[in-house]
């Protein structure tokens, strides 16, 4: 098989597996915190927590984890036939 | 409507020719051959423009206007679902990714049918089948944005719904015709950066307007303390609602056409890496901040009763006026990014993955480019004509473009990608399958409430997968070799 290929298959699964993290953590903190009684919310910032830590925090997260995957972990591959570059 | 309004607006629409005559200079001076120009930008989308062109083309009317005006009415559980949106920046170009970029340029694919038709054996049916479904619903849905724009100008100049129209079309058609994919994706580019400095700017006054976020959720739990919850204004936004939305707006997107083709387009691998980064931060920007600001507009307006007024309403109450103007260029660039790239994407379908696979395969260069000129051309008047009075059967279609297209190509690209087993059999199936089983649960859904409480998509996309895998195991199962 083409090199490049494991790469792209290893980063794909990488997509999905990132993909899961993302939900359970959205869905967790949505419903986990968001299901108390109104009354009970606590307020961060102004926004009450279960959509502070599910939206806010989550998107800074997964905005950290896509930025250190680029860095780190995924590959750069030429994109031509090989020998092409 | 003032003029100090409409100023910043032609302003808009004046940076948005001038590339489209870039665009077209480019086109000329280029040695790549005019079909992969046109269509496809000469592959040589660097990061920034290729983050900016899958953002703009995914975020349409419905971020800047309907969503954040539901957001207003159904309260914080709204946001959440749109937040399942920051999904799809990572995913497509991961799933996709690297794989999808080589072999585009192995099988010297142009449009997302020329990897299919390569991928399934040059399967007639899988090609036509595939063009058919992509001129029939984004057609539907170019002129559903089309009648979006029209209504956006008509409400901001207080001009006639046929002139803003007709000065919508004209607008998008003169830039798409001349400067083709790369007109389109620079454009999208300038669109995608009003868009985020529209919603900063918006953010910022609302906020200030309603006198800090504490102030204005303290109002808000006055009001109706459902619209703090995640559950909507009346207590009814389910759980399994809302999460069927990872799939339709979410990891369902890898499906659409005009997304799919974007991760083709790009240089190299550094410009997919930077994509990444940028199109995750630009997603999660616009999709947060918009519709907080649906729901910040609450206690500043109360009452709004079209959901799709929101946004201009608030933006002229809390801003002076040529800040607004500036503001609402936002949905307008939002509308015209996302019809630009269906337009050259159905047009791209009828010349390269029609005429030229079937009926002339023998056309010459300069004929292949006055027809591309030509049937882009046509189609914009024929949409324009459309939009004028959006005929029933449309707005019908127009209700499955973008769940039924996901359904259909999900796992013909997704698995044509990864799966060697994956053959025409399945792919055939596959597309069929989750067209009209998405036709039939949506009047299901209509008549009896959701099934399962989720979202249409959810099933059909399943059952396109049985079909994909049973039908490439049963007839013909055969190991392809990338």
């Amino acid at each position: 098989m083409d090199p490049r290929f494991k790469i792209a298959h290893r980063e794909a699964l990488i997509g999905v597996a990132l993909a899961i993290v993302h939900f359970i953590w959205w869905f967790g903190f949505a419903y986990g915190l968001g299901s108390k009684p109104v009354e009970e919310y606590s307020y961060i910032l102004g926004f009450p927590d279960w959509f502070f830590y599910s939206c806010i925090v989550g998107f800074i997260l997964v905005a950290i984890t896509v930025i250190v995957l680029v860095k780190f972990v995924l590959k750069d591959v030429s994109l031509e036939e090989e020998g092409d570059e | 409507m003032n003029i100090q309004v409409i100023i910043p607006m032609v302003f808009f629409l004046a940076i948005i020719f001038f590339i489209g005559f870039w665009s077209s200079k480019k086109l000329e001076s280029s040695s790549g051959g005019f079909l992969q120009e046109y269509f496809l930008g000469g592959r040589e989308l660097g990061g920034f423009v290729l983050a900016m062109t899958m953002v703009a083309t995914y975020g349409s009317a419905s971020s800047f206007l309907g969503g954040p005006g539901t957001a207003y009415t159904m309260g914080f559980g709204w946001v959440l679902l749109a937040m399942t949106q920051v999904v799809t920046s990572y995913f497509v170009l991961l799933i996709l990714g690297k794989k999808f970029a080589i072999l585009a340029r192995k099988y010297n694919a142009i449009t997302l049918i020329d990897f299919l038709k390569v991928r399934y054996s040059n399967s007639k049916a899988v090609v036509l089948l595939a063009a058919a479904s992509i001129i029939i619903f984004l057609f539907s849905a170019m002129t559903a944005q089309w009648v979006g724009g029209g209504r956006l100008i008509e409400s901001l100049t207080g001009m006639k719904y046929t002139t803003a129209l007709f000065i919508f079309a004209v607008s998008v058609l003169v830039y798409v015709v001349i400067g083709g994919f790369r007109a389109v994706a620079v454009t999208d580019a300038v669109q995608g950066g009003v868009m985020v400095i529209g919603t900063l700017v918006l953010l910022i006054a609302v906020i200030i307007a309603g006198g800090g976020v504490p102030n204005i959720m303290q109002d808000l739990l006055n009001e109706n303390p459902n619209l703090v919850t995640p559950y909507g204004n009346e207590g009814n936004l389910s759980a399994a609602y809302v999460s069927s939305f990872w799939i339709l707006v979410g990891v369902g997107v890898v499906g659409l056409p005009q997304m799919a083709v974007r991760a083709m387009s790009y240089k190299n691998t550094r410009s997919m890496h930077r994509a990444l980064v940028i199109g995750t931060l630009v997603t999660g920007f616009i999709m947060l901040n918009m519709h907080l600001i649906g729901i910040f507009a609450r206690p500043l307006m109360p009452g709004i009763e079209v959901a799709d007024t929101v946004i201009p309403l608030v933006a002229l109450k809390v801003l002076p006026a040529w800040l607004a103007g500036i503001v609402l260029a936002a949905p307008l660039a939002a509308i015209m990014s996302t019809v630009d790239s269906l337009l050259i994407l159905v047009s791209s379908s009828i010349v390269k993955d029609v005429y030229i696979n079937y009926i002339n395969p023998n056309a010459t260069e300069k004929r292949v480019k006055n027809l591309s000129f030509g049937v882009t051309t046509l189609l914009g008047t024929i949409v324009f004509l459309l939009a004028l009075n959006p005929p029933e059967l449309l707005i019908f279609l127009n209700l499955f473009a973008f769940g039924g297209l996901e359904a259909a190509f999900i796992w013909p690209i997704v698995l044509g990608l990864y799966w060697s087993y994956g053959n025409k059999y399945g792919a055939i199936a596959s597309m069929i399958t989750g067209i009209v089983s998405y036709i039939a649960l949506h009047f299901y859904n209509q008549a009896y409430g959701n099934l399962f409480d989720m979202h249409t998509v959810v099933i059909p996309v399943v059952l396109s997968l049985i079909a994909y895998v049973s039908f490439s195991l049963l007839i013909n199962k055969t190991k392809y070799i990338y």
